[in-house]
């Protein structure tokens, strides 16, 4: 039986369907207290006194901890794991992130102090009972405003608030002179507005220590909690990392919120301890608002330069990018090498630059959220393919074709290499673009809009052709650009005496389906059934290691582990079966399931083989018994998944509103294992960049007050906000993996938004060509861009 | 202080104490051990908590646990009967309706009491049912379809929602 290429329905959703999923808030300890965070209300402030005392008499309350008992502990705060250097090669500025703050509050929800009680209801009116004296300070929230001259510093040790600068690309006197000799220069001043991932399960901590063996628990709403332990052990709490179990049991989302290290789990690790028994923290979606690492918030002018019959000539781009009050685990990296490196696009552009200003303001930290710098870099771009089209009077699609890199296959032909830094590894750009026209049917759209447009009805298309960079990352590369981690994957491959076979894997699925692709996967080639095989995950104790899942890795990278693990148990596995056939390993095909002497019906199941190892009474002299294979796979490169996205709006002409009509993506993921849940991750990833261009933003006020601080003031996509989606789908396999697949996580959310909001830009063509009209495209901003002067 | 409360859930009748402001998903989730009612936000937004009391879909994050004595309440366990899904946690698995999982059980709960009352919905009667309830994960593309799923199935079979 063939699994890989199938639908084959999740083997997880019965637990999930019927209520049984475990997720971290779910789970109960004996004894378990329970941790709510006193947090800052004000964006910059002093803390003058705190005073503990009637908080600590309710009745109920087992301890509290301030950033005075944190301090005198001498734990650090939490790390970031990425370096980016100045431009001058001096390293970025990276300021304390203490569990708790003693001294000085530097956002909104910053931590002040832990109250744990008997119950949650108990801390939370223990918590009112503590008294803090603050005087306030003023505050930045704005990047571009926070590197001004006069601006409210956020930390001492970083100047103009500037974490770094940084540029890539060609030198930047040569792309001047270039966009300078150009015909035509498009330019764009762009706000990608700062998003709130909103995982719907809040992140939950719960922290154990067991005296009896001196050893720590944390449960965690992870997407890597062997990094989290790492990260926690090694650079925060300085325990053994032996000493400590990280358990990331069903997590309900993450988008990225959840790779980072918080200090909720150094938190409640650190208090078991001293209280002596477990401690659960669950975050409210409001202080999920305040603390989840927040996504994008870049402040962009880029310009393009073509010749004059339309061929582009440069790029050149300027970034601020805000990473709010402290580094988050990811963040530098985000603006930076996920971003400036993937602004070359689909195109031949010859000569680009980009600078980048990382600052520092008094808000939550951002980091990487779904697509993290790839979906920043493809909306500057696209954004001034189709309004350079609307000023040169040429046609978008025609634009893209003239300009799309020409295919390779990176087997016979080399990869791509772009003027930043990266090589591509395979593509073929043209048969997404012309697969999407046909899709929405594009000469009759022209003409029905131009019909439309006469009946004062404003209708608009946009396109987006993107591409991303995934299967993250080749370790020595990203090593040489300031990662303080590989970013290999482990697999371990246990054989069960019975043939049965278990997986360990460091990816980790929160909702991507892990334990049917990858028993997919494993069945395929191991020629066994799926029932015979369990996926076993998010375990730091039975998993030997693992960094986890984002960046679209889980399948390039550690189904790639698997399978070389697979290759190792295959092999051992000859040899006990060349043994039990009395034949030659060479003689010996290896098909559904067995050993076949070639050329005869003399065969051994792998069932045999399996118990064969285990029970070794009849066995090759000097093999060891067992079948049990462990492997680290580390990729030779990214991978690059590509595709076109087009959407169809229609604003009303007389409040503005834009509904979005159809929405088709053709993406290319390289070698599609289970194309129901392909599907699924893009519809998601649909959602989330279409709720970007439409709906969502997180707003911040003069003082730091975060005004979308709930469900009810920040716009998410609702059912009702969203048409059906048209997708299909192109293969260009992935050369440098033994899958050939490229990730298909981000896809969707890095594609789609630039598409909506071209196509707001087509359908208001009737007024100019508007170049100043910034997500999310609320009726009321989208009516002031139709009325403006 | 506590108030005395008699509760059907799933079809099994329970005498509980409860603190007066005990809302009702904690009461499931802390006293009963029902954790497959979610809480995901703190203003009645998501309907990850959904579910139905006396055949009504309630967000029993904004329900007091004291509000349903007398009443019958069903939560996504108590759905599936003699070991087979009900239709529509099949119809979730059948169209790829769930990633996470975690909106799922409200997504599911707000589904039933949409066809107990409209068995044969349209796509945009089900996206508009479904307005209290996020989904982060799947654009609701695939949960439209399973509601579908779980229509025809019920209708096919003759069988009642609940």
């Amino acid at each position: 039986m063939t699994y890989i290429g199938q639908s084959v329905k999740r083997v997880e959703d019965k637990r999930f369907t019927t209520g049984k999923g475990k997720y971290t808030d779910d789970i109960k300890l004996v004894g378990m207290t329970h941790a709510h965070i006193v947090r800052s209300p004000y964006a910059h402030a002093n803390i003058k006194s705190i005073d503990i005392d009637t908080a600590l008499a309710h009745p109920g309350v087992v301890a509290i901890f301030t950033g005075k008992d944190i301090a005198a502990t001498g734990i650090n705060g939490v790390p970031a794991g990425w370096q980016v250097n100045f431009k001058d090669g001096t390293t970025m500025k990276e300021p304390p992130h203490p569990l708790l703050v003693a001294d000085r509050v530097k956002h909104v929800g910053d931590g002040i102090a832990v109250v744990i009680a008997e119950d949650l209801a108990t801390a939370r009116d223990a918590a009112d009972l503590i008294e803090i004296d603050y005087e306030v300070l003023p505050a930045v929230t704005n990047p571009a405003e926070a590197i001004k001259a006069g601006a409210p510093q956020v930390h001492d040790n970083a100047p103009n608030n500037i974490c770094f600068d940084w540029e890539l690309g060609n030198p930047k006197a040569e792309v001047d002179a270039a966009i300078a000799a150009s015909h035509h220069v498009t330019r764009l001043d762009l706000v990608n507005q700062r998003m709130a991932p909103n995982a719907i399960e809040p992140r939950s901590a719960i922290g154990h220590y067991d005296d009896s063996k001196d050893k720590f628990t944390l449960y965690t709403t992870s997407q890597n909690p062997h990094l989290t332990r790492l990260l926690m052990c090694a650079f925060v709490l300085g325990i053994p990392e032996h000493k400590v179990q990280v358990v990331a049991p069903d997590v309900g989302g993450g988008f990225g919120s959840k790779i980072f290290h918080y200090i909720e789990e150094a938190l409640v690790i650190w208090a078991s301890k001293q209280i002596g028994r477990p401690i659960k923290w669950t975050s409210t979606r409001s202080e999920a608002f305040l603390t989840d690492a927040h996504g994008r918030d870049h402040v962009t002018t880029a310009e393009m330069g073509f010749d004059k019959d339309g061929n582009i000539t440069a790029l050149r781009v300027s970034t601020v990018a805000n990473l709010g009050a402290y580094l988050s685990t990811f963040a530098p990296a985000v603006p930076t090498y996920l971003h400036g490196t993937l602004l070359q696009g689909l195109y031949t552009t010859p000569k680009i630059h980009v600078d980048v200003t990382a600052a520092f303001t008094h808000t939550n930290a951002v980091d990487a959220y779904r697509g993290a710098g790839r979906p920043e870099a493809t909306y500057l771009l696209e954004r001034l393919i189709d309004t350079a089209a609307l000023e040169m009077g040429m046609d978008p699609a025609e634009l893209r074709f003239k300009n799309f890199i020409p295919a390779f296959d990176g087997v016979t032909q080399p990869g791509y290499q772009t003027q930043v830094a990266l090589q591509y590894d395979s593509g073929n750009y043209h048969p997404v673009l012309e697969r999407g026209l046909e899709m929405v049917g594009y000469e009759n759209f022209r003409k029905e809009q131009a019909e439309a447009r006469k009946n004062g009805k404003l209708l608009g298309i946009g396109f987006s052709t993107y591409i991303e960079a995934c299967g993250i990352a080749p370790s020595a590369v990203v090593g040489a650009l300031g990662a303080r981690a590989g970013l290999y994957e482990s697999a371990q491959v246990r054989v069960q005496p019975t043939g049965k076979v278990s997986i360990f894997t460091g990816s980790h699925s929160h909702g991507q389906g892990h334990e049917t692709t990858f028993a997919q996967v494993v069945a395929d080639r191991m020629g066994i059934s799926m029932d015979d095989i369990e996926i076993v995950h998010g375990d730091s104790d039975s998993v030997a290691f693992g960094m986890g899942t984002y960046g679209s890795r889980s399948l390039a990278v550690g189904g790639s582990a698997i399978v070389k693990s697979i290759d190792k148990v295959l092999e051992k596995g000859a040899k006990i079966a060349a043994h039990k056939l009395e034949a030659a390993e060479e003689d010996l095909e290896y098909a559904g399931g067995k050993w076949t002497v070639k050329g005869t019906d003399k065969s051994i199941g792998f069932g045999d083989v399996a118990l064969t190892a285990y029970v070794p009474h009849d066995y090759p002299a000097g093999l060891e018994p067992g079948l049990d294979f462990s492997s680290f796979y580390d990729p030779t490169n990214f991978t690059y998944p590509f595709g076109c996205h087009i959407a169809i709006v229609e604003v009303d002409a007389d409040t503005g509103k834009v509904t979005l009509k159809r929405f088709i993506a053709v993406d290319d993921v390289g070698n599609v294992i289970n194309p129901m849940i392909v599907d699924g991750q893009i519809h998601g990833g649909l959602a989330q960049g279409i709720g970007q261009a439409m709906l969502e933003g997180v707003a911040y006020d003069a003082e730091g007050q975060l005004v979308t601080g709930s469900f009810m003031d920040y716009a998410m996509p609702r059912a009702d906000d969203l048409p059906s989606f048209e997708i299909d789908r192109k293969v260009t396999p992935c050369p440098h993996n033994p899958l050939g697949v490229k990730g298909a996580g981000e896809a969707g959310c890095i594609g789609s938004t630039p598409a909506v909001v071209n196509a707001v830009m087509d359908a208001l063509t009737p007024f100019g060509i508007i170049k100043n009209l910034e997500m999310p495209m609320t009726p009321q901003r989208v009516w002031r861009a139709m009325h403006q002067k | 202080m506590s108030v005395k409360i008699s509760v059907s859930i799933n079809g099994k009748k329970y005498t509980s104490e409860v603190e007066p402001r005990q809302l009702l998903v904690y009461h499931l989730r802390e006293a009963l051990g029902l954790t497959g009612s979610h809480v995901g936000c703190d203003t009645s937004s998501c309907g990850a908590c959904t579910v139905l009391v006396d055949g009504q879909a309630v967000k029993s994050c904004t329900t007091l646990a004291a509000q349903v004595d007398g009443c019958s309440v069903t939560t996504v366990e108590g759905l599936a009967k003699n070991g087979s899904l009900h239709p529509l946690q099949e119809g979730f698995k059948e169209e790829h309706g769930l990633q996470c999982g975690f909106c799922t059980p409200g997504m599911i709960m707000a589904a039933a009491d949409l066809l107990q009352n409209n068995p044969d919905p349209s796509e945009t009667e089900i996206r508009h049912a479904l307005e209290g309830n996020f989904c982060r994960c799947t654009g609701y593309h695939n949960i439209v379809r399973s509601i579908q799923w779980a229509a025809k199935k019920l209708k096919e079979t003759n069988a009642a929602v609940l």
